[in-house]
């Protein structure tokens, strides 16, 4: 114990020295692997994609120093919450479950969930149409809990730690359908492999409850600062057209919903 | 799971006692496993035609990123290394001549280190560790400090080598012919000369194996960070250019490639070492 | 050990264990066990715990497969690197090295996510009758493993079967016995005697390579504490239970293998 105790001072003071961040940065924190269109890191090792560009602005609309520090996607709250980050920035939806433990900042974007197949399959988003199938889903989503409420009677669900994997096992044929936001998905789809493999099945039934009103930003509870900053931001580039212009470049609709 | 695999056995039982379509049976599962052994090749001939491009040093090639993944990997491996040999010579030392209680508190130290899975270690040390760390900082008053990236992944992965290393270099403290240091305090050197000039120099040869494994063991406890996912160590920087790219094979077997590299090297600077500790003794006889 | 010593040894080694420190460190540490008890959230705990039989179980048998049958393939790759000819010899040094090498996670997914990203290039697969094997996680995780289990037991049957004298051998052959009988009599029985205290090392190693598994969907005891993790949002307690049930497996493992060692004859010369 005493050993224990001693390496964690040295390492307290090899972070102090080494690694300490500065106090005034506010930490983001991302999953490493691609989701693409929001963020990913491209082959120079650069973060990409709306939700970068969106960050950016925001950022540089509330004055704030911020720096993307990558974390796990199954271990993302758990960061937010031992303080390794001071905020969720992953399209995770806001949700009265995730209110429990976390805060939300104002509503970033809405979009619909959908679920995609084998091509030369035809079967749509209703339960029946699932009977029997496997459905691959991102572990700790809406969506992995969309489809245990609705889906767990007529078919197995089978959880990946990334949205990746679980495409990447839609096209190996692992699974049979896979259920997750309808643009992650489209990005899928438009990819080599996914042209090659799969096709939209359908949109899932509104279920407010579990899928909530939209993507926000996590923060801790007791950071009523930092949420504000981001929400009169947040608003501010609604107001100002940049969220607009951002939205462009890589969608052809408004993904903010009504 | 098991249930499959116990219905595949009675279907074959069944087979058994039909000889003619038992050899069908046998012959049909042959075929399917040369075409599939064909197609891996296939593929994997495929993707040795892509991978020059897809392994390129420069964007777009994701090569330079595997590279710098194996140096943040060997980066961490070297400093869990280092602070798991300062751990376990305190440990080895602790063990041995400590006090009856802290006897005790390194044995459980030890016993949990080795029974729990590195992967959950690392998980309760990463989060655990720096909480407690600025909650310690808050009673003290400090600001408190933001442990990520390589210092995090050296202190929680030399916590874990730091047991075995005790383990080890207290066997070898045990393996030195005790007449040696019973000299050099009837000699009345004091404890740390004794240290530098007798106890470690002695006990080298017979640490040596035990710490070459170690070593081997932290350069491959690194990729177990992938699954934080906040380090970019080979394995995470693998898995985005495997994810981007959608090239898993070639990817995965281009970073195996690197981790067999890195340790066919170490085996070779081993055995130089090995060979310079045990200067002057004689050979070891027999040895396989 | 004879019959006569052993309650008088039990109780010494009992009087020698209680000494007065120990049951203060004992208050402190069920002292810490209630604070943990009652002070962190355990609410979750009933709903899962069928889940985590279930998860148990998985890890349990996939650690008696994948060390039964890597212990099955180690006897082969010792031997064919200690006796065989070159062209045996030579790819069982190679396999061994190479899965010694690299890490145990990498090995996985190649397996797994990189023979999958295949799959979709060879229809033909998606035909055959192993795909419906192909098709669950749990093939690759019993391959993957019984691979690595295999590497690190061979390298250790090899010294094991260099170790055992050849004079023995040479007395075997005298005697009329064949090859064949040589190896089952004589070289087989006494290398695996030889082995057979790095067997329970070796197992607890496998133990702890299991909850490697869950990156690939597999769902052992891991990845039900993960689970409870991502459902609760509790971040520490799922983990420290499940570094208590580890550590229960280990001793279990640790009991075992000292029976078993204590049933198998040793005599030392």
């Amino acid at each position: 114990m005493k050993t224990i105790i001693k390496a964690a001072i040295l390492a307290a003071a090899l972070g102090a020295t080494l690694g300490a961040a500065n106090a005034q940065q506010t930490r983001f924190g991302m999953a490493p692997e691609p989701y693409p269109p929001f963020a990913s890191i491209d082959a120079s090792g650069k973060w990409v994609g709306w939700e970068i560009e969106i960050m950016d602005a925001v950022c540089a609309e509330a004055k704030l120093d911020c720096v993307i520090v990558p974390t796990a996607w199954d271990g993302i709250i758990p960061a937010l919450t031992t303080n390794k980050i001071d905020v969720i920035w992953n399209s995770m939806s806001i949700t009265e479950e995730r209110k429990k433990t976390i805060d939300f900042t104002d509503k970033v974007y809405n979009t619909p969930t959908a679920i995609i197949g084998p091509k030369g399959e035809t079967f749509g988003a209703e339960p029946a149409d699932l009977k029997g199938k496997i459905i691959g889903v991102q572990v700790s989503t809406t969506h992995s809990a969309y489809a245990k409420k609705h889906f767990t009677e007529a078919a197995e669900i089978k959880e990946y730690a990334t949205q990746d994997e679980a495409n990447q096992d839609l096209a190996a044929g692992r699974v049979d359908a896979v259920q997750a936001d309808s643009n992650a998905l489209d990005a899928f789809l438009k990819s080599e492999q996914g042209m090659a493999c799969c096709d939209l099945k359908g949109h899932v039934k509104e279920d407010l409850e579990i899928l909530g009103p939209g993507v926000g930003g996590g923060v801790r509870k007791d950071d009523t600062e930092l949420k504000g900053k981001l929400n009169a931001a947040l608003k501010a580039i609604r107001d100002n057209g940049k969220y607009a212009e951002v939205t462009a470049k890589y969608f052809d609709f408004d993904i903010y919903g009504e | 799971m098991l249930e499959a695999l116990l219905d595949a056995l009675r279907s074959q039982l069944v087979l058994l006692f039909m000889p003619a379509e038992f050899v069908v049976g046998v012959a049909q599962f042959l075929v399917t496993l040369w075409s599939f052994l064909v197609a891996v090749s296939n593929a994997f001939a495929a993707g040795l035609k892509s991978a020059p491009a897809l392994l390129a040093p420069e964007p777009p090639g994701w090569g330079g990123n595997l590279l710098r993944g194996l140096m943040n990997s060997v980066y961490i491996a070297v400093g869990a290394y280092a602070l798991g040999l300062a751990i376990g010579t305190a440990g080895a030392y602790g063990k041995l001549y400590g006090g009856p209680i802290l006897r005790d508190l390194l044995e459980v130290y030890t016993t949990i280190v080795r029974g729990v899975p590195e992967l959950i270690l690392i998980l309760l040390l990463y989060y655990a560790g720096g909480d407690l760390i600025n909650r310690l900082l808050a009673l003290l008053g400090q600001s408190p400090v933001d442990i990520n990236g390589l210092v995090a992944g050296i202190a929680v992965l030399g916590i874990v080598q730091g047991a075995y290393s005790t383990e080890v270099l207290r066997g070898a403290i045990l393996a030195i012919p005790q007449g040696q240091i019973e000299a050099a305090r009837a000699f009345g050197m004091p404890p740390l000369l004794m240290m530098r000039r007798v106890t470690l120099p002695a006990m080298l040869p017979f640490a040596i194996p035990g710490l070459a494994n170690l070593w081997l063991i932290a350069t491959k406890d690194t990729a177990l960070l992938a699954v934080v996912g906040s380090f970019s160590e080979l394995t995470l920087e693998t898995r985005q250019a495997a994810g981007a790219t959608k090239a898993y094979f070639t990817f995965y077997l281009a970073a195996g490639g690197l981790y067999l590299a890195l340790s066919l090297v170490s085996n070779v600077l081993i055995a130089r070492i090995e060979a310079w500790s045990r200067r002057g003794m004689p050979a070891i006889a027999g040895g396989h | 050990m004879s019959a006569s010593d052993t309650t008088i040894d039990r109780l010494a080694r009992a009087s020698l264990w209680w000494q007065p420190h120990r049951i203060g460190l004992i208050v402190v540490a069920a002292a810490l066990a209630v604070a943990a008890a009652v002070f962190m959230r355990w609410d979750w705990l009933p709903n899962y715990l069928g889940l985590a039989v279930y998860g148990i179980w998985t890890t349990i048998w996939i650690l008696v497969v994948t060390s039964v049958l890597g212990f099955a393939l180690a006897v082969p790759l010792g031997f064919a690197q200690v006796a065989g000819p070159r062209w045996l010899a030579w790819p069982a040094l190679w396999f061994c090295t190479t899965i010694r090498g690299t890490p145990l996670l990498l090995q996985l997914w190649l397996l797994y996510y990189g023979l999958g990203s295949l799959f979709p290039q060879f229809p033909e697969i998606r035909q055959s009758d192993l795909w419906p094997y192909l098709r669950q996680a749990w093939p690759y995780a019993v391959v993957a493993l019984t691979f690595s289990y295999a590497a690190y037991e061979g390298e250790v049957m090899r010294g094991a079967f260099a170790g055992v004298a050849r004079g023995q051998l040479e007395a075997g052959r005298a005697f009329g016995m064949s090859r064949m009988t040589v190896f089952r009599r004589i070289w087989l029985p006494q290398a695996a005697r030889s082995a057979l205290p790095t067997l329970a090392g070796e197992t607890v190693w496998q133990l702890k390579a299991t909850p490697l598994v869950a990156t690939i969907t597999v769902i052992d005891i891991y990845s039900v504490a993960s689970r409870v993790r991502q459902d609760t949002f509790v971040v520490y307690e799922p983990l420290l239970l499940l570094a208590v049930v580890y550590l229960c497996l280990t001793g279990v493992i640790v009991a075992l293998f000292r029976r078993l060692e204590a049933r198998v004859p040793s005599r030392l010369g």
